[in-house]
C-alpha cells in the first residue's frame, strides 16, 4: 500500500524560505500579543490575591507580589465578611452549585425531550409551539422580572434556591429546546420509523436510538446552561437575599456594602473562585462545545 | 387466502389526493413489485401498508385482518429502508436484536435466530461492528438481516438497492430473489427500476399519478400493457410510439409509410382513425433474418433511416427515423448497419400494439 498523508493546507509554508520565516514570525508575534492582552486581567487578579492589602494600596493594582501569601484565599473562602455575615464565599459557592447543577440537568433533560417531540413526533401546531418556546431566547430577562416575582411569591418560593432553580429551568428551556430540536432534525426519520416497526415506543426510541446519538448536543446544552446560570446575577440579586444568594450576587455585594476599607486581595481571590467552575467546564468540554455547535451531522 | 389485500384505498394530504382507489391483493408467498416514476405514490402506499402513514379511506388487510388503525409494531411486518436505517450507535448484533428485545423474545432465542440469519446472509464476521464500519453492500445485508430475524407475515422493501453501485445492485438483486425463494414470505417491493421489478416480482403493480395502472405478471405487463404509460415505462430501451392513421391497406404512418396490418389483428378499427403504433426496439430485426416467422409470427418490412449507433456490447441501439418519426431499434451487435444509411428492417407485427392518442388506452 502506498503511504498516504493528508497534510492540512499550511498557508505559511508557501513561497521562498525567507518569506516563510518572516510570515511565521509576524503571525506568531501577533498571536502572542493578543494572547497576552486577553490573559492580562486574570494575571493581575491572580497576582493581587497573593499580595498583602497595604502593598496593593501603596503601589496600585499592577505589580508582582513581593511577599506572596495564600492566606487571602483561605480568608475569602471561609472567614471574609460579606453583607454582615463573616463566613466567606463558601456558603454562596455552595448555593450556586445547588442552584446551577439541578437547573442545568433539568433544563437539559426537558430540552432533549422537547426537541425529540418537536422534531420526531410532529403534530399540528408543532412549529408554532416551537416558535413560542424559542421566543424566550430573544426576550430580555429584565422583562420577566416582574412576572417571576409574582410567580415566586405565589408559589411560596421567594428567597429560596428552589425558586432560582425554577426560574433558570424555565428561562433555559428555550435554549435547550432550540439546540436539541435543531440537532435532532439531522437524525434521519427512517431510524424512528424502523424502530417503530421494530416495536419500540416513544420512550424506548428516545432512550435507545435518540439519546445515544445526543452526546454532542448534551455537552453544548450543559456548558451553555451551566455557565449561563452560574454567571447570572440579576435573578440572584433580586429574588434572593442574605445567605440564600448565589455567589455572583454575593460578589456584587462587595461593592454595595460601602462601609470600611476594600479588601482587594480577598475580593480578588473570591472573584477567581466564582469564575473557576465555568472555566473548568470550558476547559473540559470546550472542544466538544465548538464541535457540537458547528456540526449537525449524525454519522 | 391472500396475505395482503388492499381495497379502495385512498390517501389525501390536505386537498391533494396522492393515492386514488388502489385495489390489489397478494397471495401468500408472493413477491409484489410496486413500480413507477418518482411521485407516483408507490412509497406512500408502502408506508400505509407499514402503518407509518394513515389511511384516508379504504381498507388494508394483512392475513385477513384489517390493520387500518393498527400500530406498525402490531402489523407483523418487517421493512428494509432505502437508507437502510441501521441504528448508528448499535453494533450489527444489537441492530438485529433490537426488535426482538422490544417484543421480549427470550435471550437464548434471540441468539439462535441471529446466528441463523447471520449465516444465511453471510454476515457473521460483521456482528460486532458498527454500521459506520460497513460498506454499502454490507449495510444492505444487515438491513435485510434485521428484517429477517423478525419472521413476519409481510416483508416490505422500500427501494432497497438504489444506493448501491450497478454491479453490487445486480448481485444483491439475485440475493434478494434467493432469499425470497428460501424464506417464502409475502413481499412487497417498491422500486423505480423496471428491471428490478421484472426480475424479482411474481406480479407487478405499475403506478402513475396515484393510480394503479396495471397489476399483472411481468410477462403480461410486458406483452400486454393496458395503456401507453405502462408500455413506455416497462422495457428498456423504451417502446417506440409512432403516430399513424388507419388506412385501407394498413397503418399509414404520419410521414407516409404504410405498414400492413395482420388480418384480424385489429378488426374493430374504422378507416381514418388516428392511432399510436407501439413497437418495442427489440421487436425489430434485420429484414433478411425473418426472425418472427421462425417463431410462428408474421413480420412486415419497414424502412428506417439510421442516424446514430449506440453499441452497448451484446446489442447495438440504432437511433433511427421511420417515416420521419424518431424510433429506437435494438439489434444484435453483428447485425448493426452503418450509420447515415437507410436500412430495411422487419417488425414482428404480432408483438406491436395500438393506442388511442386521446385516452392513451390500448386498442
Amino acid at each position: 500500500m502506498a503511504e498516504t498523508t493528508h497534510a492540512d493546507f499550511d498557508a505559511l509554508s508557501t513561497g521562498s524560505l525567507r518569506r516563510r520565516i518572516t510570515a511565521k514570525a509576524i503571525v506568531y508575534a501577533l498571536l502572542t500579543v493578543f494572547a497576552l492582552f486577553y490573559l492580562m486581567p486574570i494575571v493581575i487578579i491572580l497576582a493581587n490575591t497573593l499580595r498583602p492589602l497595604d502593598d496593593i494600596v501603596r503601589t496600585g493594582f499592577i505589580a508582582w507580589p513581593a511577599d506572596p501569601s495564600l492566606s487571602h484565599w483561605a480568608e475569602a473562602w471561609s472567614t471574609f465578611c460579606i453583607g454582615g455575615t463573616c463566613e466567606g464565599v463558601s456558603r454562596y459557592f455552595k448555593n450556586s452549585l445547588a442552584m446551577a447543577i439541578p437547573a442545568t440537568i433539568i433544563s437539559t433533560m426537558l430540552g432533549l425531550i422537547n426537541g425529540y417531540i418537536l422534531s420526531k413526533w410532529r403534530f399540528r401546531g408543532a412549529d408554532l409551539l416551537f416558535g413560542l418556546i424559542t421566543l424566550g431566547v430573544f426576550l430580555p430577562p429584565q422583562m420577566t422580572l416582574l412576572p417571576w416575582a409574582w410567580v415566586l411569591g405565589n408559589v411560596g418560593l421567594s428567597n429560596t434556591i428552589s425558586g432560582l432553580i425554577l426560574v433558570h429551568v424555565v428561562q433555559g428551556v428555550s435554549f435547550t429546546t432550540l439546540f436539541c430540536r435543531n440537532y435532532f432534525l439531522a437524525i434521519p426519520d427512517d431510524l424512528i420509523k424502523a424502530a417503530r416497526i421494530d416495536g419500540a415506543g416513544f420512550w424506548r426510541i428516545f432512550r435507545r436510538i435518540v439519546l445515544p446519538l445526543s452526546p454532542p448536543i448534551v455537552i453544548v446544552a450543559v456548558i451553555w446552561q451551566f455557565t449561563g446560570i452560574w454567571n447570572e446575577f440579576l435573578f440572584g440579586t433580586i429574588f434572593t437575599s442574605g445567605d440564600k444568594q448565589p455567589i455572583t450576587a454575593a460578589i456584587v455585594a462587595f461593592s454595595g456594602s460601602g462601609t470600611g476599607e476594600r479588601h482587594y486581595n480577598v475580593e480578588a481571590a473570591a472573584v477567581i473562585m466564582a469564575a473557576l467552575p465555568p472555566l473548568f467546564i470550558y476547559l473540559v468540554g470546550g472542544k466538544y462545545f465548538v464541535r457540537g455547535l458547528t456540526s449537525g451531522a449524525v454519522k | 387466502m391472500s396475505s395482503l389485500e388492499i381495497k379502495d384505498l385512498r390517501k389525501r394530504f390536505g386537498n391533494v389526493e396522492v393515492l386514488k382507489n388502489i385495489n390489489l391483493a397478494a397471495d401468500s408467498g408472493e413477491f409484489i413489485a410496486l413500480v413507477g416514476p418518482s411521485g407516483c405514490g408507490k412509497s406512500t402506499l408502502l408506508a400505509m401498508i407499514a402503518g407509518l402513514e394513515s389511511v384516508s379511506s379504504g381498507e388494508i388487510r394483512i392475513d385477513g385482518r384489517v390493520v387500518n388503525d393498527a400500530a406498525p409494531k402490531n402489523r407483523d411486518i418487517a421493512m428494509v429502508f432505502q437508507s437502510y436505517a441501521l441504528y448508528p450507535t448499535m453494533t450489527v448484533r444489537e441492530n438485529m436484536s433490537f426488535g426482538m428485545e422490544s417484543r421480549r423474545v427470550p435471550k437464548a432465542e434471540q441468539a439462535t435466530t441471529i446466528a441463523r440469519v447471520a449465516e444465511m446472509l453471510q454476515i457473521e464476521p460483521l456482528l460486532n461492528r458498527k454500521p459506520s464500519q460497513l460498506s454499502g453492500g454490507q449495510r444492505q445485508r444487515v438491513a435485510m438481516g434485521r428484517a429477517l430475524v423478525r419472521d413476519p407475515k409481510l416483508f416490505l422493501f422500500d427501494e432497497p438497492l438504489s444506493n448501491l453501485d450497478a454491479k453490487l445492485r445486480i448481485e444483491m438483486r439475485a440475493e434478494i430473489k434467493r432469499l425470497h425463494d428460501t424464506v417464502g414470505k409475502t413481499t412487497v417491493y417498491v422500486t423505480h427500476d423496471q428491471v428490478e421489478a421484472m426480475t424479482l416480482a411474481s406480479r407487478i403493480a405499475v403506478m402513475f399519478g396515484g393510480v394503479l395502472q396495471q397489476y399483472d405478471t411481468p410477462r403480461e405487463i410486458y406483452r400486454n400493457p393496458v395503456n401507453r404509460f405502462v408500455a413506455g415505462f416497462m422495457g428498456s430501451p423504451t417502446m417506440n410510439f409512432l403516430d399513424a392513421t388507419v388506412g385501407e391497406g394498413g397503418l399509414v404512418l404520419d410521414g407516409g409509410a404504410v405498414v400492413p396490418l395482420l388480418p384480424d389483428q385489429f378488426p374493430r378499427l374504422s378507416t381514418g382513425r388516428k392511432v399510436v403504433w407501439g413497437v418495442r426496439p427489440e421487436h425489430f430485426s434485420p429484414a433478411a433474418e425473418r426472425r418472427a416467422e421462425r417463431r410462428g409470427g408474421v413480420s412486415v418490412p419497414i424502412k428506417a433511416q439510421v442516424d446514430m449507433l449506440e453499441p452497448t456490447g451484446a446489442e447495438t441501439i440504432l437511433f433511427t427515423r421511420i417515416s420521419g418519426q424518431k424510433a429506437l431499434i435494438s439489434v444484435d451487435a453483428d447485425d448493426a448497419p452503418e450509420a447515415g444509411a437507410p436500412t430495411q428492417m422487419a417488425v414482428d407485427m404480432g408483438k406491436t400494439c395500438l393506442f388511442d392518442p386521446e385516452t392513451d388506452l390500448r386498442l
